[in-house]
């Protein structure tokens, strides 16, 4: 008796908060509602506010730090997510799983706003441009204070000469300091031969004594600060560290660099199609690009929005990168589990060193 | 036929605790457990479960064995200092300085340790101060020495509490007597203060030591990345090496080598009075 009044007491708690968990991501109720994931503070959230009184479909947001830990979130099932925002190499990954549906690009009313060029970057990963919207871009370089450098900096060299001992702030990402090693040797960021890899492991194993830390989001900041002497930064990190402190200088390495294009995709979870086109073309129209890129200062794929900047900030680069400044740059498209799992591995050793 | 209907109220206020401890603490572990003995492909295997093993990782946890340590033993050393001189404030003194230790807790820990990287860092307020008296600059930001301070920061109070629960329940005349029998201070805390805290001080130590192994934030801030506690690797497998299958096998037999450890300290917890958390 007692036994099964606990039990039949333990199960209806157990119903009670499955159900209070399992409620908040399921879709209920005939209101549109889309579920989406993206990088913190990747979207003015204004403009979601600004979005669900537009068309009354409310949004549920979610984030996710790294392209691995979004893959990570979204893999585990916990939540369906509708769309996704994430890096090109990653959305590679997600179509070539099938997780990503087509998205038929001549419904976006406002998708010309996005210039040709980017839709070529695009085509590295998403060939056709079948799947994938691009949102930000941008460039992978040095940030430096102008006041402490002596000589010129633009060329990766810099971080390895040990000229700047103990000044020097690296990326915490597999791939962004495997990147800066590989393109410094001569080698493609994308390559999948072993003995390149690991000579950059040899390489950034020896500039580790040099490294003040390897840090993520405070990079910037400890430039800013003037604790460190240059860090690796992606550019529009770089633009706003300029906005702080006006000695900061960026460039992007003459060996040539990374440069990224975060894009949106629709998961073959999504079940309203149309909502999901509308939030698209949402984020493609002009007035909302433009609040957008004042809340990220990335750079921006839609040309509406460079037209109506100054001629001041068209000219900078860590706005507006010029060809002149990518022509040496690459986009990342290594999808292959062998390589991630070598270079994942290699960092691991190099962190124990 | 009381008995029943008594255990009938009990069960039914127990029943909280039991639903909190299933879905939060047995199932969860079923599912590490699960991860750690499967592979990529759902096969069973006891790979991930001795990678622990492996160098970077021996290397890792050695490391975070030395942290563990080093910022139990200085917890230790500044906690019993300062809860004998608690005990010799007046009540209302003792509990104001008791809030002024737990205050800090009120406050997010990941602010307070990113507070304390402003301080260390090489323009930080501390090598500023140091400057002023012609001291420094001293590189402490991304040094070991700066992961201790994290720790140490952060555990003291688990220390503190428990030795002061332990220390404040001291009858007044056992101390008396000693003195009376010509003991000094120090023979008074070797002899009588020491022994009756040390419920308190093995609680103290299970709950600075186990944490303070495997924390990483305080790592991952304060040591700039530059220096790998086993809780790092965990971290990574989990999230930017996407392997929860490995990150699930050093888990465990972390968990192991934990429980392992705390058998020790239950075993000469019965030997004496039963210890106190709080």
């Amino acid at each position: 008796m007692i036994g099964k009044m606990k039990r039949a007491a333990l199960v209806g708690v157990c119903v009670l908060l499955a159900a209070a968990m399992t409620g908040c991501g399921k879709k209920s109720g005939p209101a549109a509602e889309l579920t989406v994931v993206n990088y913190g503070e990747y979207l003015d959230p204004d403009l979601l506010e600004q979005f669900e009184e537009e068309t009354g479909i409310k949004v549920h947001y979610e984030e996710a730090l790294t392209p691995e830990e979004m893959y990570t979130k979204y893999k585990s099932g916990a939540i369906e997510y509708d769309l996704v925002c994430s890096a090109d190499y990653m959305m590679k990954k997600l179509i070539e799983e099938g997780e990503l549906v087509q998205i038929d690009r001549s419904k976006l009313t406002y998708g010309s706003n996005i210039g040709d060029k980017y839709w070529k970057f695009s085509e590295a990963f998403d060939p056709g441009n079948k799947y994938t919207v691009p949102y930000f871009w941008g460039t992978l370089g040095i940030l430096y204070d102008t006041t402490k450098v002596h000589g010129p900096v633009d060329s990766w060299d810099v971080l390895f000469n040990g000229e700047y001992a103990g000044e020097i702030v690296m990326q915490n990402s597999v791939r962004d300091s495997f990147m800066v090693a590989l393109k410094y040797l001569g080698y493609s960021l994308n390559t999948d031969n072993e003995d390149e890899i690991r000579e950059a492991q040899q390489l950034l194993i020896a500039q580790k004594p040099d490294v003040q830390a390897y840090l993520v989001d405070e990079a910037r900041d400890e430039v800013v600060a003037g604790n460190a002497t240059m860090a690796i930064v992606y550019s529009g990190e770089a633009y706003l560290g300029h906005e702080y402190n006006s000695d900061l200088a960026y460039v992007v390495p003459k060996e040539g660099s990374n440069v990224w294009l975060d894009s949106w995709g629709v998961t073959k979870h999504c079940d309203n199609m149309d909502a999901a086109m509308q939030f698209l073309d949402f984020l493609c129209r002009e007035d909302v690009a433009m609040t957008n890129f004042e809340y990220i200062y990335y750079s921006t794929p839609n040309e509406a929005v460079i037209a109506a900047l100054s001629e001041e900030e068209q000219a900078d680069e860590t706005l507006v990168p010029s060809d002149d400044a990518t022509v040496n740059c690459e986009v990342c498209t290594q999808t292959d589990e062998a390589v991630t799992e070598l270079m994942n591995e290699l960092w691991k050793e190099l962190k124990a060193e | 036929m009381s008995k029943p209907r008594e255990l009938n109220k009990r069960t039914l206020v127990a029943s909280p605790y039991a639903v909190w401890v299933l879905a939060f603490t047995v199932l969860p572990l079923i599912v590490i457990l699960q991860y750690a003995m499967t592979d990529a492909a759902g096969h069973l295997t006891f790979r991930h479960l001795f990678e622990v093993f492996s160098p970077i990782h021996v290397k890792a946890a050695l490391f975070s064995l030395e942290i563990a340590a080093g910022c139990t033993v200085f917890c230790i050393l500044l906690a019993y200092p300062m809860v004998i001189a608690m005990r010799h404030l007046g009540m209302k003194q003792r509990g104001f300085s008791l809030f002024i230790i737990i205050l800090p807790m009120w406050m997010n820990f990941i602010l307070r340790i990113l507070a304390w990287q402003m301080i260390l860092s090489n323009n930080g307020i501390l090598n500023f101060l140091l400057g002023k008296i012609g001291i420094g600059p001293l590189q402490i930001a991304n040094t070991p020495a700066a992961i201790m301070i994290g720790v140490v920061y952060d555990y003291l109070p688990y220390m503190i509490l428990p030795i002061y629960t332990a220390i404040m329940e001291i009858n007044e005349d056992l101390i008396e007597a000693a003195k009376d029998l010509g003991a000094g201070s120090f023979t008074v805390f070797r002899r009588v203060i020491f022994p009756l805290s040390i419920p308190g001080l093995l609680s103290g130590i299970v709950m600075v030591f186990v944490p303070s192994m495997t924390s990483f934030v305080v790592s991952d801030i304060l040591g700039g990345g530059k220096l790998q506690l086993i809780g790092n690797v965990i971290e990574q497998e989990f999230t930017t090496g996407n392997d929860w299958h490995a990150g699930s096998g050093l888990s465990v037999s972390l968990m192991v080598f934990v429980l392992i450890g705390m058998a020790f300290t239950s075993v000469s917890k019965t030997e004496g009075k039963e210890s106190v958390i709080w």
